[in-house]
């Protein structure tokens, strides 16, 4: 039995394509569930509103709910003007909550418990301030780490704030989700290798083993608020970063 | 704060293995080899490559820095050889995801949202016409029978002005005709009356003819007698 709790992050490697000196690509597990994840996503959201009904069943008011749910984030926290942005933003909602509760299933991977993904999502949303910010505001777009009604003095300072600030954003916005989805899985699983230690050590064990069972029990709820709970986290981080872009202005 | 611990949970741990000391839950003496044996089919995998023989040594493989991209790490998500074949299928699905959703689902979903939105508008406008439609009928209703309230009291008022005219008269003309005919009779009893008492004189004229006659004997004169009865009745009316 190998009692390692960090198995369950293992990128396998089904089919390599492409290795080259410094970089390999190759057909992974992580691709599988990548995948697997949007057509889960679109696969609902097209069946669920197959009928078009005008007053909607179970499954399309679901879609509906999520679908208003993230109209109504990004209206609030970027205005009208925000809903350039709507359909990334529910993609990311959607890739993200669906990623997490897909890795609560056993035997299943977990794509958000990789920083390198997480990152990349990250790096998605603070890039497209970023360009959309230079694009629609120009220079203007600056005045975003400067505040406005500040003393001369403490401007210097506040620049500087602002800046690191700024910049710190992609790494708190995937490294939340990364060590969530990472700490949560790992505590899952050192809580099952006890129960599994536990009872084959006899029928003490079986009494003992209860006690880390019920904690399972817990965790596995608490994961899942975890799970969809990041996934809002990092959607309302995501229109509130995007409101910069917008609206530079302090 | 829940989140915190989790961060240190997940930094321990990530701090452990950087390090290179096997995660292990139980103080299983297997767990050791199971790590190290583990790490060694990637690292075969990898050897299709190879170049990065040192790294490809399982005992050398601790000493690696997990930072280090491109070399192995027994920490998979700090793991840098699959970097890139993660990000290569996370921009093809993520890219696939974004297309689906912005191009097909998100606007079926809002076509649907929106024509909901539209019907129940247009029944709310068809529900307030309705009503303005029935509170004018009622408005005219009411009106209507305002009108034929007042109506028949105007007819009631001129039907009881005819009758009362038509009463009057009649009763006018009844009265009028009583009052010919009462001067009509009271005209035939002074004419009766006048003649009567032309027919007075005669029958006193006879009388007193036929009274003297038998007194005396003898029947006297006409005129005589016709003198006295004159004088008589002169002497009456004198009287």
């Amino acid at each position: 039995m190998t009692v390692d709790p960090i198995h369950q992050f293992e990128i396998k490697r089904y089919v390599d394509l492409l290795n080259l000196s410094s970089v390999q690509f190759s057909f992974t597990n992580a691709a599988v569930f990548m995948f697997g994840i949007v057509a889960i996503i679109f696969f609902f959201l097209t069946y669920a509103t197959r009928g078009r009904t005008l007053v909607p069943g179970r499954a399309q008011s679901a879609a509906e709910m999520s679908y208003e749910f993230i109209a109504k984030m990004v209206r609030d926290s970027a205005g009208n003007q925000g809903m350039v942005f709507f359909p990334l933003v529910f993609s990311l909602f959607m890739f993200v909550l669906v990623a997490n509760v897909v890795g609560l299933i056993p035997y299943t991977f977990t794509v958000t418990a990789h920083l390198i993904v997480t990152a990349a999502l990250a790096l998605l949303v603070i890039g497209t301030v970023i360009i959309y910010g230079f694009v629609k505001h120009g220079t203007h777009f600056l005045h975003l780490f400067v505040p406005s009604g500040v003393p001369g003095f403490l401007l210097p300072f506040l620049v500087v704030i602002e800046v690191v600030s700024f910049l710190s954003r992609p790494i708190s916005l995937s490294l939340r989700l990364f060590a969530n989805m990472l700490a949560g899985h790992i505590a899952l699983k050192v809580f099952a290798f006890f129960v599994v230690g536990l009872a084959s050590a006899g029928i003490a064990g079986w009494f003992g083993a209860t006690l880390p069972f019920l904690m399972i029990v817990a965790l596995t709820a608490l994961e899942l608020l975890v799970a969809v709970l990041q996934a809002y986290v990092f959607a309302v981080l995501t229109s509130i970063y995007l409101n910069d872009a917008i609206h530079p202005g302090h | 704060m829940m989140k915190s611990w989790k961060v240190t949970v997940a930094l321990a741990f990530a701090g452990a293995v950087l390090m290179g000391a096997p995660v292990s839950a139980a103080s299983d003496p297997a767990g050791k080899p199971a790590t190290v044996a583990q790490a060694a089919p990637p690292t075969g995998a990898a050897g299709h490559g190879t170049h990065e023989p040192a790294a490809a040594a399982p005992g050398t493989g601790h000493a690696d820095a997990a930072g280090d991209h491109g070399k192995k790490s027994h920490f998979p998500p700090f793991d840098g050889t699959t970097f890139a074949s993660q990000l290569l299928w996370l921009v093809l699905s993520f890219g696939l995801l974004y297309f689906l959703m912005s191009r097909i689902a998100l606007p079926r979903i809002g076509r649907i949202l929106e024509e909901r939105h539209d019907r129940i508008a247009d029944d709310l406008e068809e529900a307030a016409k309705h009503k303005a439609d029935s509170e004018a009928a009622q408005a005219a209703y009411e009106k209507a029978l305002a009108e034929a309230r007042a109506k028949a009291n105007s007819i009631a008022g001129e039907t009881r002005n005819r009758l009362n005219a038509e009463q009057d008269a009649n009763r006018k003309s009844l009265e009028a005709e009583l009052a010919t005919k009462l001067a009509a009779a009271e005209e035939r009893i002074a004419s009766t009356k006048t003649e009567a008492l032309t027919h007075v004189k005669g029958i006193a004229v006879d009388a007193t003819g036929a009274i003297v006659s038998t007194l005396i004997g003898t029947s006297p004169a006409q005129h005589e007698v016709e003198q006295a009865v004159d004088s008589a009745l002169a002497k009456k009316d004198a009287a």
